[in-house]
């Protein structure tokens, strides 16, 4: 299975050094080692181990170096500040392989995007060379772009012209939504292989500064420190994030929260969240004592750690099927002690991690029942990871209880700014208020009542009911459901970050399977082969 | 200038009178480009008169005209070589079809970098020499020097024209770009490494024009078979010009060899005397020569294989008809390439990726010819000694043998032995501080510096003792 810990004493991809509030993460990419055999990584392209890296850098810069208030993410290599993805393994790459790559490389510089907004940790992006599409993605998502002024180095975007399929990760909104490149002028630079250099690239907002490249390190390195003195101090010392591990059984594999069954000839997954036990710590000073292994942390990094096996190890499992375990109070509790202490930065990163991991929730791309039975803890977050599901199965029971907690107002917002309740109440936002403010804790019919059951089940037709709806899941075309379920579970207004998952599954994924892409004939097919591609020239 | 002066300062074959969007785009960019050479070119010998040879006209008579010109007032012209009027496209994918006259639309950014990257060199080589004269070994080898960078000077000009008539206003941008980087510039360098180090001793100057303009040769010998008719010409004519620079470098580089050769039949240490051991030659050898072969691009490159099958880069002489595949799809190259383990093993790739490689075999061969033409005078003078063209894969920067130590004998070997060995096979600061202590300025017409041997005639059947440069 794949292993997503890494630390950063054996990374092979990167150069993380802080010194004060001011953090450099160098990319200096080995070619001669890549996630997979078969392409070399030239010119700081990356792939999922690169990428893997990068997830870990900025989680520890989040938990271990609270102090850094700036990150210059920048190049250790002369001749290139990043190449982007490696095309040759794209190329080479399965189609559910390349999708999880590409979403797994979104949510990576989307969190960089979140540390800004909530985390105080403001991201500037070092551009020392030439810099071209995935490269430049990571550009836009840093707070700042300061290109080096040499008539030389270039940002780019130029998959269009060369590649034939769309930046993957988000380069297209983040130009004209967050940096807000006139259209007209992002049209000529995504058709233009070779992008834009120095004073035009700033001219037309591709990039925030450009310096003479003598005075290029220190000029950023001023910018940084500047940067930095108008940020909050949180705290000099963060915690240390030990590996997540997991132990590997008959039928799945278990972390101590989490665990993953796989069923029905791998078509299906349980997976089972369990809820804290045993003492909680209750302020930010007893959570940093508490280091990495309180239940509010390590619970949902085990459970981002699952979602990433399912995504690369298991394509076949179609249907997720969530169970929730544990003490509700105890889970409420945890929660409302977070909640009250937010304003703690460790307390802080921890809300914003539960919440990241939710939105990975969302965005799997694996259709999601819940079962709410008699054993289920269905309370706080994971009450929000059971509304984040495409249907909640509730038995009738009266042991069987709903909890809405503290973190169902706000806190948890998924990837289109709304609250699961308020994406779930679409037409009646009067209820998706009241149930944030009230958090009541409901009983099945209640929860039924309330529109938060799917289906409310009595107890002598649910095991065959759920088995029926399991089965009938399965049994329907992953393509469609996959595209059907991305539509329905993100109603309402898009923001940039829905935009780029949207933009993803719709249209980056199906360029990436069209003839005109990866037939034998297509353009990333022909990418570097002998032969110039062919296109079939219609259009719709 | 006006219009009229400008039509007669540049002698030209390309209609320049006609050309009214051309006319102004030099308007502009000619002052600046006098300007740059009044700070950036040999500017110290800016007054001197010197007896350069002019390209007027491309026919046989109009290439070779010679007088006493002033640098700065050197005309530089613009001249395509003649070709059919209906020439059919000779290789890649569009093979057999009419040779473009205009830049097509796709092809249209990169052609311009090619010409951009090429025409960056030629002011370049004109930065890297500027101090050269200084210590010049004689009157012939200063005028040759001129000659060389006015030439590259009128290079810059040809690429110039290729931008600014049929690149719009990008290409008037990146004609001005040129003037603007500088080489060794921190800031604004030139686009290849190679031409950012300056060029201070005679020693590298001939094994620079040997070398490196050889790999301009070839560069420009593969645009000249491109699809983009004016770009071929262009180049073809370029060509003519480029073949004197080598020989420059070939033949100064043969008389310091001859030179230290005649000494020590003498039975004279050339150390002892000003003039400069074969060990050292033989260091500056494997020096310029590998440095050139990094010019030419990775061995096994995405970029070559689609510049061939867009028909922008030809293989070496390919309209001659040499390759039995002008589509270049049926045979694999087999490319050496070493593997961690500390071997080399073959790789076979598809012969489009191999052009550039393809293309620096060709070069290699050339290069191997040079130095048995050197040899072939110390054999003549009964000496043992010889200078060897190391292998290819030794001392590389880019490329497939980039990253890991070679000998020069083509042995893979270790990070040791290499840090052991290597001041026997590059040259050493003690190298370059002796080198640049034989640089004596020598201007008696006929006199020659002691490490160099006098030429075996003149230029334009004058006597070697004419005076080649006249200083006011």
């Amino acid at each position: 299975m794949t292993d997503f810990q890494r630390h950063p004493s054996s990374y092979r991809h990167w150069q993380l050094t802080t010194d004060g509030d001011v953090a450099h993460l160098r990319m200096n990419v080995d070619a001669e080692h890549p996630f997979a055999p078969g392409y070399e990584l030239k010119l700081n392209s990356y792939d999922l181990g690169v990428d893997i890296e990068l997830a870990d850098a900025i989680q520890r810069l989040r938990f271990e170096h609270p102090n850094v208030k700036v990150v210059v993410v920048g190049s250790a290599q002369e001749r290139a500040f990043c190449a982007g993805a490696n095309i040759r393994m794209l190329a080479g790459s399965t189609h559910p392989f390349k999708v999880n790559f590409c979403k797994f490389t979104n949510e990576t510089r989307l969190s960089l995007e979140d540390a800004s907004q909530h985390s105080n940790l403001k991201a500037i992006c070092a551009v020392n060379a030439a810099c071209a599409g995935g490269g430049y993605e990571l550009a836009l998502a840093c707070d700042e772009i300061h290109l080096v002024n040499d008539n030389n180095s270039a940002v780019s975007l130029p998959e269009v012209p060369l590649l034939g399929v769309l930046p993957g990760t988000g380069g297209l909104t983040r130009l004209v939504d967050k940096r807000k490149v006139r259209r007209d002028r992002a049209d000529v630079f995504c058709t233009m292989a070779e992008g834009l250099r120095g004073k035009k690239a700033l001219a037309w907002g591709l990039v925030d500064a450009i310096w003479q490249k003598s005075q290029f390190a220190e000029k950023v390195q001023t910018r940084a420190k500047e940067l930095a003195a108008t940020l909050p101090n949180k705290a000099p010392k963060g915690i240390t994030l030990e590996p997540i591990r997991f132990e590997r059984t008959d039928t799945g594999y278990r972390y101590r929260h989490v665990s993953v069954e796989l069923e029905g000839e791998g078509r299906r997954a349980t997976i089972t969240v369990t809820g804290p036990q045993g003492k909680q710590p209750r302020t930010g000073a007893e959570y940093e004592q508490a280091g990495s292994s309180a239940w509010a942390l390590q619970c949902w990094r085990e459970l981002d750690d699952a979602l990433l096996q399912l995504r690369f190890d298991h394509e076949q499992t179609g249907l997720l099927v969530l169970r929730t375990r544990g003490d509700r109070d105890a889970l409420l509790q945890v929660e409302k002690d977070l909640f009250a202490h937010r304003s703690h930065w460790l307390c802080n990163e921890i809300l914003l991690q539960m919440a990241r991991t939710l939105r990975r929730w969302d965005l799997m791309a694996r259709s999601m029942y819940a079962l709410v039975d008699k054993d289920a803890c269905c309370a706080g977050a994971f009450f929000e990871q059971t509304i984040g599901c495409d249907r909640v199965y509730v038995l009738d029971h009266d042991q069987v209880q709903m909890a809405i907690g503290p973190l169902s107002s706000g806190a948890l917002p998924m990837s289109h700014g709304l609250t699961r309740l308020q994406n779930r109440f679409l037409a009646q936002p009067a209820q998706a208020q009241k149930l944030a403010a009230e958090q009541p804790v409901l009983s099945a019919p209640e929860a039924d009542e309330q529109g938060l059951a799917t289906y409310l089940l009595d107890p002598i037709d649910w095991d065959d009911d759920v088995r029926i709806a399991l089965e009938e899941r399965v049994s329907l075309s992953p393509d469609a459901l996959t595209g059907m379920e991305a539509s329905l579970r993100f109603g309402g207004a898009e923001t940039c970050d829905s935009k780029i998952f949207g933009r993803l599954s719709a249209w980056q994924n199906w360029i990436f399977t069209r003839p005109n892409a990866t037939g034998d004939e297509g353009a990333l097919t022909r990418y570097g082969a002998p032969e110039s591609a062919r296109f079939d020239w219609r259009r719709t | 200038m006006s219009t009229v002066d400008l039509e007669a300062k540049i002698p030209n074959n390309v209609g320049l009178r006609d050309n009214k969007r051309l006319m102004m785009a030099l308007e502009k960019w000619q002052p600046k480009f006098l300007q740059w050479w009044q700070q950036l070119g040999p500017t110290d010998f800016n007054t001197a008169d010197v007896y350069l040879r002019t390209a007027i006209g491309v026919g046989q008579g109009g290439w070779a005209h010679f007088d006493y010109v002033k640098m700065p007032d050197y005309r530089w012209g613009i001249f395509l070589a003649d070709g059919p009027a209906d020439r059919k496209i000779h290789f890649g994918d569009q093979l057999g079809e009419k040779a473009w006259q205009e830049v097509p639309g796709e092809f249209r950014n990169r052609l311009r970098r090619l010409i951009v990257t090429q025409g960056d060199t030629e002011p370049a080589s004109v930065e890297q020499q500027r101090m050269l004269g200084h210590c010049c070994p004689s009157l012939y080898d200063l005028r040759s020097l001129f000659q060389v960078n006015v030439e590259e000077g009128r290079h810059l000009w040809a690429m110039v024209y290729l931008l600014q008539t049929y690149f719009g206003a990008d290409g008037r941008d990146e004609a001005e770009a040129m003037l603007e980087r500088h080489s060794g510039d921190q800031d604004n360098p030139r686009i290849l490494q190679a031409f950012n180090y300056p060029v201070t001793n005679w020693l590298d100057f001939f094994a620079f024009t040997t070398f490196m303009d050889r790999d301009g040769k070839y560069q420009l010998a593969s645009l000249a078979e491109s699809s983009f008719d004016p770009l071929a010409r262009t180049t073809q004519f370029m060509l003519a010009e480029e073949a004197y620079h080598l020989q420059t470098g070939e033949n100064g580089l043969g008389r310091i060899i001859k030179r230290s050769g005649e000494l020590m039949k003498a039975g004279t240490d050339p150390a002892k005397v000003g003039a400069i051991p074969l060990p050292i030659i033989q260091r500056y050898v494997n020096f310029w020569f590998t440095g050139s072969m990094d010019l030419f691009g990775g061995e096994d490159s995405t970029n070559a294989a689609e510049a061939f099958a867009m028909g922008l880069k030809g293989r070496y002489r390919e309209s001659d008809g040499i390759y039995k595949d002008p589509k270049a799809l049926q045979a694999n190259y087999s490319l050496e390439v070493p593997t961690e383990e500390g071997k080399i093993e073959k790789r076979e790739i598809p012969l489009r990726r191999a052009m550039n490689a393809v293309l620096l075999d060709a070069y290699i061969a050339d290069c191997k010819r040079i130095v048995e033409r050197w040899n072939r005078d110390l054999e003549k003078l009964g000496m043992q000694e010889r200078i060897y063209l190391p292998d290819h894969k030794f001392n590389r920067h880019q490329g497939v043998y980039a990253g890991f130590r070679f000998a020069p004998d083509g042995k893979l070997i270790d990070e040791a032995t290499w840090t052991h060995q290597h001041t026997g096979w590059l040259p050493t600061e003690e190298d370059r501080r002796y080198v640049d202590s034989c640089m004596k300025k020598v201007t008696e017409p006929g006199k020659f510096a002691n490490y160099i041997a006098p030429p075996a005639q003149g230029v334009n059947d004058k006597p070697i003792e004419f005076e080649y440069v006249k200083f006011h």
